[in-house]
């Protein structure tokens, strides 16, 4: 079977290694040629290798409080030596937060949870999404009416407003949060592989498998699937993007990740009384934010045109936030 | 498209369905804690937590509870709130008209200025304007609502303090300032409790709508400034999203070949713009309106957490927290009805727009 199988020469199943290789390059090149999804690359290779290695540039632990080891006061205000600030004052360079600690470390080590949170989510509400789709458009007749019915139901609430409801169901806590915009995010995935299976399910290759004795499984596993990736990967990077923006802002209505946590959103969150006498507290962690989500969504643009150019329409069929 | 316009509208039935069916089961079932110690707190015996069950037919069978609640929303009864004893469609009248105004008024902000600058980006394609515009469209999608709320705070009712740019920076009216609702201004005689009672206050609520047919110019002005901030902090991504695909939909539109007849012609670029181009580039632009529109509701829970609004999103959270069931149960139905409505007719007005999409 095995033999067999492979021996089908039709594109886009069993390419020989070289040939399987060339359009991913092409498409790296497309990728290469924009000089946003440049810019998206460098910015997040520098955040994953922050998130990776935080202790490397943190001058402290994000948890520690300096209040009675240094002179410094609540709250205080950026103190950077190069811009003037007295030497004899330690420097924090983004201030210090509400509990004494450095804003920068804890910023810094912030990073790695916005990433985990970002991939996390999203490789959940892939992994589910792709099983529902790729069953759906697969199986069609009434697994197919019943599971994109489900599916309508969940995209007739507001995704944010239904992971609220889920995480209150829970209670607060970032494992929940995530979870919630895991599942509220699966009916974009299980639509976006519905549709990719329903095309590709027809094509020959498809059918010379089935042809051969293929069974169901086996087909849709190594034969469709396959094939229906490109889409799921632009989708993918720019649901990051969303993930990490609602996961902050249920951190920052404090569902999400819980004191002492440096996660961005909660950080944010719990200064957010003090934006009139410590603006810094709100302004950093803030940007950190849209650096992060605007760096996956540079990357998940340029991926977009490079991959296919044809999805560039469908944008508005991915992005809901 | 009549045909068009009932099949679209049968396959909401369902969805309908399965809203009630979820926004029930998620407050009954899955919200975790006893509406009795919530509501109740320190007095919350079980004897009289028995009673409260009972009284509320919360000791019904969950099936029961179902039927109870559909035949209820059918016959308009969202039933009281646990916590307050109220009807919960008076506590509707009271939120959803600061909600209802906040994002109307973001929406029209996101549609007039990301269209414009969708515009002026592509027909400047590759200069300056374009590139700032798209920086900042792509700045304006990655930014958290939250923040840039926050941050419209502390710039204009702090930094610009004693200037005459000044803004409020919380609640909807100042203090000592009143819209009276019209009914009373005209001298209309309601009964309170009533239906229309509760209609006539969810209109006198819209202190814009309220303000101009009682020509109080006073309140309307105050209202105005006070939904300026968190109108512009709404309407900001999905003016990006909007000004993004403006763009990217004329630039498509403006390489075809009608465009270049109509160049040909001898028809300014202003004409060639504005007449032949964009009436085709707002196709795509319309879906991404509609869907911006449902995202809105959710971004304005945030605006209003930081805005000091009391709508809808501030009451969805106290409810929410005390496992206000029928609060809980009848804003999520309401919200969610809003947003397959706003779907459906985002679907409709694209089949006006592009017969093709008809025949599908």
């Amino acid at each position: 079977m095995a033999n067999n199988t492979a021996a089908i020469p039709v594109a886009g199943v069993a390419r020989s290694s070289k040939a399987q290789a060339s359009p991913w390059r092409i498409a790296l090149r497309r990728l290469f040629r924009r000089r946003s999804s440049i810019l998206g690359i460098i910015m997040l290779s520098i955040i994953v290798f922050v998130a990776l290695f935080p202790g490397l540039l943190a001058p402290y632990e994000p948890t520690r409080v300096l209040l009675d080891k240094e002179p410094i006061q609540l709250r205080q205000a950026p103190c950077i030596h190069a811009l003037g600030c007295p030497a004899d004052q330690p420097q924090h360079i983004m201030g210090i937060d509400g509990n004494g600690r450095d804003e920068f470390s804890r910023l810094l080590y912030g990073a790695r949870i916005s990433l985990t949170v970002g991939l996390f989510t999203v490789s959940f509400a892939i992994v589910i999404g792709t099983l529902i789709g790729a069953v759906a458009g697969y199986v069609s007749g009434w697994a197919d009416v019943l599971l994109m019915r489900v599916m309508d139901v969940m995209l007739a609430f507001p995704s944010f407003l239904l992971a609220i409801a889920i995480v209150a169901a829970w209670g607060p806590g970032l494992l929940n949060a995530m979870i919630a915009i895991g599942i509220v995010n699966i009916p974009i995935y299980a639509r976006v592989t519905r549709a990719s299976v329903l095309t590709i399910k027809e094509q020959e290759f498809v059918e010379a498998s089935r042809a051969l004795g293929g069974s169901g499984f086996h087909i849709l596993l190594s034969r469709v699937l396959p094939n229906a990736l490109t889409p799921l990967i632009v989708v993918g990077t720019l649901g990051i993007a969303t993930a990490i923006l609602d996961a902050a802002a249920l951190s920052f209505i404090g569902f999400g990740a819980q004191p002492p946590t440096p996660e961005w959103g909660a950080m944010l969150g719990q200064e957010r009384s003090q934006i009139f006498t410590a603006p810094h507290l709100v302004l950093f962690p803030g940007i950190a934010i849209m650096l992060i989500v605007l760096a996956f969504n540079l990357l998940g643009d340029g991926l977009r045109d490079a991959l296919d150019p044809r999805l560039a329409q469908s944008d508005m069929g991915i992005k809901q936030k | 498209m009549i045909t068009f316009t009932i099949r679209r509208i049968l396959v909401s039935i369902p969805v309908l369905f399965g809203i009630l069916f979820v926004t029930f089961f998620l407050a009954r079932v899955a919200v975790k804690g006893d509406p009795c110690v919530a509501t109740l707190g320190e007095r919350a015996t079980p004897q009289l937590c028995a009673e409260f069950m009972h009284r509320k037919g919360l000791d019904q069978p969950v099936f029961v509870q179902f039927g109870i609640y559909i035949s209820d929303i059918v016959s308009g009864d969202f039933g009281d709130s646990i916590k307050d004893r109220r009807p919960v469609t008076q506590l509707m009248a009271e939120r959803f008209p600061s909600t209802i105004e906040l994002s109307v008024s973001a929406f029209m902000i996101a549609i007039v200025f990301g269209v414009t600058a969708g515009i002026v980006a592509a027909r400047y394609q590759n200069t300056l304007a374009d590139v700032t515009t798209m920086l900042g469209a792509n700045l304006g999608v990655s930014m958290p609502v939250f923040w840039l709320g926050l941050m419209l705070a502390f710039l204009f009712s702090i930094l610009l303090k004693d200037t005459p740019l000044w803004l409020p920076s919380a609640h909807r009216l100042s203090p000592g300032v009143v819209s009276t609702p019209f009914y009373q201004v005209y001298g209309w005689q309601v009964t309170k409790g009533t239906a229309q009672y509760q209609w006539y206050q969810f209109f006198a609520n819209m202190y814009i709508f309220n303000s101009v047919i009682t020509l109080n110019f006073k309140a309307l002005l105050d209202a105005v400034r006070h939904l300026i901030l968190p109108a512009f902090a709404l309407g900001t991504i999905p003016l990006s999203y909007i000004a993004r695909m403006t763009r990217s939909s004329l630039l498509e539109v403006l390489g075809r070949d009608y465009i270049r007849a109509a160049r040909s012609k001898g028809l300014t670029q202003y004409l060639v713009i504005m007449k032949h181009a964009v009436r085709n580039a707002l196709l795509p632009v319309v879906t991404i309106v509609g869907l911006q529109m449902g995202a809105l509701l959710a971004g304005a829970v945030l605006t209003e957490t930081i805005f000091s609004l009391s709508g809808v999103g501030k009451a969805l959270f106290d409810a929410i927290q005390g496992r206000d069931y029928p609060v809980i149960q009848a804003f999520t139905l309401v919200i969610a009805i809003i947003y397959v409505t706003i779907n459906l007719i985002t679907d409709l007005s694209y089949a006006v727009l592009d017969p093709r999409i008809r025949l599908d």
